[in-house]
């Protein structure tokens, strides 16, 4: 074989021989088991070794056990005001920095990035310390502002407070990660319609409806479905924060009831069933998303 | 423009950069105060001292200095082959017209949607048959597997022209010589990007790992750190410590990356 045929040879072969590595690794360690947990799933396990046969046993107990409905309620009860709290501010953050003036961007958009960087365990550890009552950071400064009865506030031991500190904490940690991808979006907004429609006399609330709104859709529609994805997959905060579910279960997710009822427990079998309910909800919750965001966009 | 709108704003931006960075500041000065003062003071350190550091350089369980190598030891080889891997696909879907590419492509965004927790049994399972639990090989076969890593590095290959890929050709360049000197340098913002992510991801996560990585020597930080606060919930100076030991190298290898992260996490979103 001479050179040229060579050169040829390696043109052809190129593409297959560069996602040969990808495509091996992801049949056996990604495809595969995707395909093997659902039949798992309808199988009782203990440990990799032994199976049993159950039908849709797996997903009948999952749907009556009151642990699993609870964890489900926690999750979505979590993604909602996740999504409530993060978008509007996160967005509003990223308006405030695009305004043309603002010096030092670059500075503010670090600072508010940085909690970011923490990862969730971290985070979890930082602020099982800073939200004890009496002597906790927070509960300090809360009084120092607030008044002093919130020095004793309970927040990872009373039930009742739980939600709210897994929903603030997120919040306090990916709010500056959200703002980066609407800073970015902004940015694609033509400042020529803006003009133009304060010329016309639209007021800010106005412009933000025609103008910006439109623009930056499809990264809103990006955003919130990364951010529900994301908040139903949540297991290490609460699992650092409060050591498991809390008081009450009230820190349980659907991904630590996975673990707990089934990886800890070797059935492999039934962590698969869970694991393919949680898909199903996700797949349908997406699907409405994008959807409400299509019509959105189209009626504005 | 009226001064007005300019103080709120800058108002406003002074709350959100405060919220932000004081608890991190005091998680960084907490490490500081001596043992027993963990809360006799907030956000300084008169009397800075670093017996916490001490207290967990001491610690034989959980091994912190051990996993803080392991973790790194890990974080920086998926990182190598993640990054090698997953451009050269993604170079592949982006500029090569081949046999299967639409099915490898539909297959690739339909995994986006199901969450990897339904992997977690049977992914085990395989890696118990293939006797790679407890294993670091364990932890890094999978990498080339990164259908996100691929995603972006192909959105950023789409942009390159092929003009740049035909000369290249003509001066008698071969097709991952082309990858490699062509393609790769244009591709450094989703490069950094993707380097920052990968780290982070491979660095703070717990589930996975602490599955696979049974035996002590193995743990990862977020193992030990979690170790840590079961065993010392009371030893507040050197939790913080070991919270501020797992999270300092993220921090510094985002000041240099920081240019990169930003330009390549939008660039695409924004365009896709």
């Amino acid at each position: 074989m001479n050179n040229s045929d060579f050169f040829k040879k390696q043109q052809k072969l190129a593409p297959y021989l560069f996602v040969l590595p990808f495509v091996v690794t992801f049949c056996i360690f990604s495809a595969y088991p995707y395909v093997k947990s659902l039949s798992y799933s309808l199988y009782a396990t203990s440990g990799p070794k032994d199976s049993k046969f159950v039908g849709l046993g797996n997903y009948q107990f999952l749907l009556s056990d009151t642990d699993f409905g609870k964890a489900v309620l926690n999750t979505a009860i979590f993604a909602f005001f996740s999504v409530l709290i993060q978008l509007p501010l996160s967005l509003g953050l990223a308006m405030l920095l695009s305004q043309k003036w603002v010096k030092a961007v670059r500075v503010w958009r670090l600072a508010v990035f940085a909690p970011n960087l923490m990862g969730q365990v971290a985070v979890g550890v930082l602020f099982g310390v800073l939200l004890q009552p009496k002597f906790g950071l927070v509960n300090i400064g809360l009084a120092k502002v607030l008044g002093n009865q919130w020095l004793d506030q309970k927040w990872l031991a009373d039930p009742q407070n739980v939600m709210p500190a897994l929903v603030l904490v997120t919040a306090w940690m990916s709010i500056g990660y959200n703002m980066i991808y609407f800073l970015a979006a902004l940015q694609n907004v033509d400042q020529e319609l803006i003009e133009a429609a304060m010329v016309d006399g639209a007021n800010g609330w106005q412009r933000f409806r025609a103008v910006t709104l439109p623009a930056i859709a499809p990264v809103m529609a990006f955003v919130l479905v990364t951010m529900t994805v994301g908040s139903f997959q949540l297991y290490e905060l609460p699992r650092l924060l409060l050591g498991g579910g809390g008081p009450d279960n009230r820190g349980l997710t659907i991904i630590m009831y996975l673990f707990n009822n089934g990886l800890l427990s070797g059935d492999l079998g039934y962590a698969s069933a869970v694991g393919w309910t949680l898909a199903v909800m996700l797949a349908a919750i997406s699907a409405v998303q994008i959807w409400f965001s299509g019509a959105a966009n189209r009626e504005a | 423009m009226k001064i007005i709108p300019k103080l709120v704003t800058y108002f406003l931006l002074t709350i959100a950069a405060f919220s932000a960075l004081v608890p991190m500041w005091e998680l960084f000065t907490s490490t500081l105060r001596p043992s027993d003062q963990v809360f006799g003071e907030y956000l300084r350190a008169s009397h800075p001292t670093l017996q916490n550091y001490k207290d967990l350089w001491e610690l034989q369980n959980p091994n912190y200095i051990r996993s803080l190598f392991n973790s790194l030891f890990l974080a920086c080889a998926g990182v190598i082959f993640q990054l090698f891997f997953c451009s050269l696909a993604g170079f592949a879907l982006a500029k090569y017209e081949f046999k299967g590419k639409k099915v490898l492509m539909g297959i690739q965004l339909l995994t986006v949607f199901i969450p990897g927790a339904v992997t977690l049994g049977p992914g085990y399972q395989l890696m118990y048959q293939l006797g790679l639990v407890d294993t670091y090989l364990g932890m890094l076969i999978g990498s080339a597997g990164n259908v996100f890593g691929i995603f972006l590095f192909r959105q950023a290959m789409l942009g390159v022209p092929d003009e740049l890929m035909n000369a290249a050709r003509i001066d008698g360049c071969s097709e991952f010589g082309i990858y490699w000197n062509v393609i790769l340098p244009i591709v450094r913002p989703m490069t950094g990007a993707f380097c920052l992510l990968t780290f982070m991801g491979s660095w703070n996560s717990l589930l996975w790992p602490s599955m696979m990585l049974q035996s002590q020597h193995h743990h990862t930080l977020p193992i030990a750190l979690a170790n840590l606060v079961g065993l010392y919930s009371n030893k507040y100076g050197m939790l913080m410590a070991g919270t501020f030991v797992m999270v300092l190298p993220v921090i510094v290898l985002f000041l240099v990356l920081q240019k990169e992260f930003i330009s390549g996490l939008t660039s695409g979103a924004v365009k896709g």
